[in-house]
């Protein structure tokens, strides 16, 4: 505070600290870097018992300042963050990999595969053991970018193919990244934990050489084993890799199941209730009818032509074979108290109508049904419809004043 | 006896004397290149006693340094210093005359602790020390050495064997180290006889030889400079000589790692006084920039206020008798009269001034800056009246900015300096990579710091708040009159404020908790506040601090009333 006139090295230090911290927060670089050089001589004092020494603080704040400062260059950044890796070697790996990543972002592939080769060849006692896991991610994007150089050298060889000449060399190259990807790939998704990208590159790798047995396997332990933290694209590529096999449809069913368990808004909802509709198997129609009215629920749907046509498809079908107007009723029951001012307003009617006329066509089929003839959005759409003389909103109205009884007992 | 190392050859530990003076192994008969002198438990003494008497010194070990003792350390602190006080302008006897006598003065009394010496002998060195004429120059020279050993004989058996207990645990760590002969023995504890050197206590040493010449300088000053660099303090041991190394516990008693504060080199020098049983100091009169008239009229005109109001603050310190030669002049040892602070005195006496004249309750003082502001617009007469509303409005905004810069500054403050410091050789490497790495992350991002660069030290000033009655925007108040608040009665002027109140009724005792009152920002008006602030701010002191001299000032002003009304509320009537 301004009336203590005392001042020890720990205090000044913490007040610019905290004049850093202000002027990070309001993107004036050139002031915290100001600030930073007046900082740094705390990295000659013994901050060993903070819980963040002031080398983590500088390395962090440096970064940020050097990230955005209109004057700083990668050049002067490299040279910045090979100090840094000296600083604290508890810490090492941990900064290389941050130098790697900003030297991806910045296009800078050839630089990055060399800091993650250097960084894989470090050794330091027993801080190589503490520092497992860091090692595993740089082996994990060092394997990244090995795939990335197979992915270039597979197109080059496509390439030539179609030009006529086979490449021996280049296909020589490109097994020899595929064995350097796959083993480091390999070893990161062992580990429970989110790895997508080196998941999607492993499989396209399995598959592109014809090991889909280990391909699936891999898929299926990152999708189902409990130890992995819940993640809706597991499934996702699951599911891809088992329709790009041609499996069945009740394999490929149950791997959308989860999906629509905890992403019910998915945009794979769509492929997935088309399945289900055509089932034979009436729980899975059921089925099919809860998932495209859950994934509705959704503001992002709201003008999805595709999703509303699946479910006036599913509810047509239903109101025409006349059974199971009951699970209409059952959906229908829990939605009917807020559905008709999300979707089915007169406003909604005006801009369906104007801006996509299948949209407003699928949802005033199912507004027709689930609320009536006299509903406000049939009403508007079907009117306009049978005036502008379209031939499927005459065929709409009369379709819906024909079974306008079914409302009544649908929202009995 | 007390050697109780192991023998090299057999591992016993059973050790006789040979006839050479050297210790053997009674079990092995392996002779030791130990002697006894070494061993003993007054070595630390009388090494240093023999060595020096036998001329012997040892001027090279191995890292290229000569021996040292941490007093000539300081000694070489204190010259720097005073080399400094003399570039600002001090007069040059205060180098030659006052402190190096001070000084040596020192060195006497304080190695009188652990020394028993005959009446005879101590006479005989302080003749040694008038005749020798460099001690303060290179400390390399036996002289001083020369001085020390003429008033050392044995030991104190008392002190020594303390020091033995202590010298015995020593073992080869490098805990008990240091560069310096004596580092280790300089810190320990039961120092109480001794008043040993310590770095803030040689600023008490410029102090105390500023006001003996009666230098127009304060210790707040004195403290400000320091502060801002044109007084060696922190990090002045860059400025000792290559062969003298520091390490180990050196670093302890060299290494400043925080601003020096008013108290403690204001107590210290009162302290320091008395030990060096110095007679009483050279009068204060007034004619001395350190009498409480001088000072004031240099507050108030930092303080942006109207000359006028120097009548008022001489007329508050005559009443109360502390412009008199006796309450001013320092008589060390003498624990009955109050230690007087003499900037923090002629500040409270403005603000009892302000009070008296303003009122300073939040209410008031604003209410009167009305009415000035009234008589202004019909003021015809010379200069204008003095309004407290525009004059806050003014000294607040600059008071805000310089506040601002100050806090700045102390976020950017640097404290260490290229000279390195090493605890021992074996982090000496680790320290010089740690600063190698620090000067080049200073370059990166000094380079992207854009045009702020660092300012070059601005030249010591006295005054920190200047203002110029040039200025047409009528900024300055010093030439404002105070007419505007003041009425008529018998001819005199006084002040319309017919009340006061009391900062305390009873005062606390300082001896026992320190302070006179304890100041509270929320049980005072704002204005006083910002009164205190003001001056806090001129000062570089605690607000409390000014408020322990305005209670003070208050309780022998109204001396007579309080004894009378102690039964009633503070309000008093003048």
């Amino acid at each position: 505070s301004s009336s203590e006139h005392k001042l020890n090295f720990k205090k000044s230090k913490e007040a610019c600290l905290s004049y850093i911290q202000d002027a990070l927060l309001q993107k004036q670089w050139k002031r915290a870097a100001e600030f930073l050089t007046c900082y740094v001589e705390s990295l000659e004092k013994d901050y060993s018992r903070e819980h963040i020494g002031p080398s983590e603080m500088i390395w962090r704040i440096g970064t940020e300042i050097l990230c955005h400062h209109s004057q700083s260059s990668m050049k002067e950044f490299n040279c910045f963050m090979e100090q840094m890796k000296t600083l604290g070697v508890k810490r090492y790996l941990k900064v290389c990999l941050e130098h790697v990543f900003h030297l991806l972002c910045n296009g800078q592939i050839d630089e990055a595969y060399q800091n993650l080769s250097l960084a894989e060849s470090w050794r330091f006692g027993e801080q190589t053991a503490i520092q497992d896991k860091e090692m595993k991610l740089i082996q994990a994007y060092r394997g990244l970018l090995d795939y990335y150089s197979w992915f270039k050298q597979k197109n080059i060889l496509l390439e030539h193919s179609e030009d006529g000449f086979s490449d021996l060399a280049v296909e020589q190259e490109m097994h020899g990244y595929f064995r350097k990807a796959a083993v480091n790939l390999k070893e990161i998704i062992k580990i429970p934990g989110v790895w997508d990208i080196f998941v999607k590159c492993y499989v396209d790798l399995l598959e592109f050489y014809g090991d889909h047995n280990e391909a699936r396997k891999v898929l299926n332990e990152y999708a189902y084993n409990s130890k992995f933290p819940a993640n809706p694209n597991a499934h996702v590529y699951l599911y891809q890799f088992l329709k790009r096999q041609g499996e069945s449809k009740k394999s490929l069913i149950s791997a959308l199941k989860i999906l629509h368990d905890i992403v019910p808004s998915h945009e794979l909802m769509i492929d997935f209730n088309t399945m289900l509709q055509k089932s034979k198997k009436r729980k899975k129609r059921r089925l099919g009818l809860e998932v495209i009215f859950a994934a509705l629920d959704y503001a992002g749907w709201k003008e999805n032509a595709k999703a509303w046509s699946c479910l006036a498809r599913q509810v047509k079908q239903i109101v025409i074979s006349e059974k199971h107007l009951d699970w209409i009723k059952q959906e229908w029951s829990s939605r009917k108290d807020w559905w008709p001012a999300f979707h089915f307003s007169r406003y909604l009617a005006k801009r369906n109508w104007q801006e996509n006329k299948s949209l407003s066509y699928e949802k005033a089929l199912v507004a027709g049904i689930l609320l009536g003839k006299g509903c406000k959005y049939f009403k508007y759409v079907s009117h306009r419809g049978c005036k502008a003389q379209l031939e499927r909103f005459q065929m709409l109205k009369k379709f819906v004043n024909r079974h306008n009884p079914v409302y009544l007992r649908i929202s009995g | 006896r007390d050697f109780n190392e192991r023998c090299a050859q057999c591992s016993e530990v059973n050790w006789g004397l040979t006839d050479g003076g050297r210790f053997y192994c009674r079990s092995c008969h392996n002779v030791t290149e130990r002697t006894r002198e070494v061993v003993n438990t007054d070595f630390i003494t009388n090494s240093r006693v023999q060595t020096i008497s036998k001329g012997l010194r040892k001027q090279e070990q191995n890292d290229g340094g000569t021996e040292w003792y941490v007093c000539e350390g300081f000694q070489l602190v204190l010259k720097k210093q005073v080399e400094a006080l003399e570039a600002l302008g001090v007069c040059p006897q205060m180098k030659d005359e006052i402190l190096c006598n001070f000084w040596r003065r020192y060195l006497q009394k304080s190695k009188q602790a652990y020394c028993k010496r005959p009446a005879g002998e101590a006479v005989k060195a302080l003749s040694v020390c008038e005749s020798s004429t460099d001690v303060d120059s290179d400390p390399e020279r036996p002289s001083l050495l020369h001085l020390l050993s003429l008033s050392e004989s044995e030991g104190d058996l008392q002190t020594d064997c303390s020091f033995a207990s202590s010298v015995s645990k020593v073992s080869e760590s490098t805990s008990v180290y240091s560069g310096s002969v004596d580092g280790s023995l300089y810190l320990r504890k039961n120092q109480k006889e001794k008043l040993s050197m310590t770095m803030p206590m040689t600023l008490s040493f410029c102090y105390m030889a500023l006001l003996w010449v009666r230098e127009p300088i304060t210790l707040s000053e004195l403290l400000r400079y320091v502060v801002e660099g044109h007084i060696p303090y922190l990090n002045v041991f860059q400025h000792f000589p290559e062969k003298m190394k520091l390490c180990g516990l050196d670093l302890k008693i060299f290494c400043v790692e925080s601003w020096p504060v008013y108290e403690e080199v204001f107590n210290k020098m009162h302290e320091l006084a008395a030990f060096l049983d110095l007679p009483r100091f050279p009068a204060i009169t007034e004619s001395c920039f350190l009498h409480p008239d001088m000072l004031c009229m240099k507050y108030l005109m930092e303080a942006n206020l109207p000359d006028e109001l120097h009548n008022w603050t001489c007329r508050v310190v005559k009443k109360i008798g502390i412009g008199e030669v006796d309450f001013l002049t320092l008589t060390p040892g003498n624990k009955s009269t109050r230690k007087v602070k003499y900037d923090v005195l002629a500040a409270a006496v403005i603000v009892v001034v302000l009070k008296l004249l303003f009122l300073l309750d939040d209410h008031y003082e604003w209410l009167l800056s009305e009415l000035a502001e009234e008589r202004n617009k019909n003021n015809t007469e010379g200069g204008p009246y003095f309004e407290f509303k525009k004059w806050y409005e003014v000294v607040k905004h600059s008071l805000d900015v310089e506040q601002k810069k100050l806090d700045e500054e102390r976020a950017k403050y640097l404290w260490r300096c290229e000279k390195p410091l090493f605890y021992s050789a074996k982090n000496k490497s680790k320290v010089l990579k740690r600063r190698q790495m620090v000067v080049n992350l200073q370059n990166q991002f000094g380079k992207l710091s854009g045009s702020v660069q660092r300012a070059e030290k601005p030249n010591p000033s006295s005054f920190q708040l200047s203002w110029s009655e040039e200025n047409t925007d009528g900024s300055c108040f010093h030439g404002h009159s105070l007419k505007g608040i003041l009425q008529e009665k018998c001819g005199l002027l006084t002040a319309m404020n017919p009340d006061y109140w009391l900062c305390t009724v009873k005062l606390c005792n300082e001896k026992l908790c320190g302070h006179l009152a304890h100041y509270r920002e929320v049980e005072f008006p704002q204005s006083y506040h910002f009164v205190l602030g003001l001056f806090s701010f001129l000062l570089r002191i605690q607000p409390s601090y000014i408020h322990d001299e305005v209670c003070m000032i208050e309780h022998k002003l109204f001396n007579k009333k309080l004894y009378k009304k102690l039964k009633y509320n503070t309000v008093l009537r003048k």
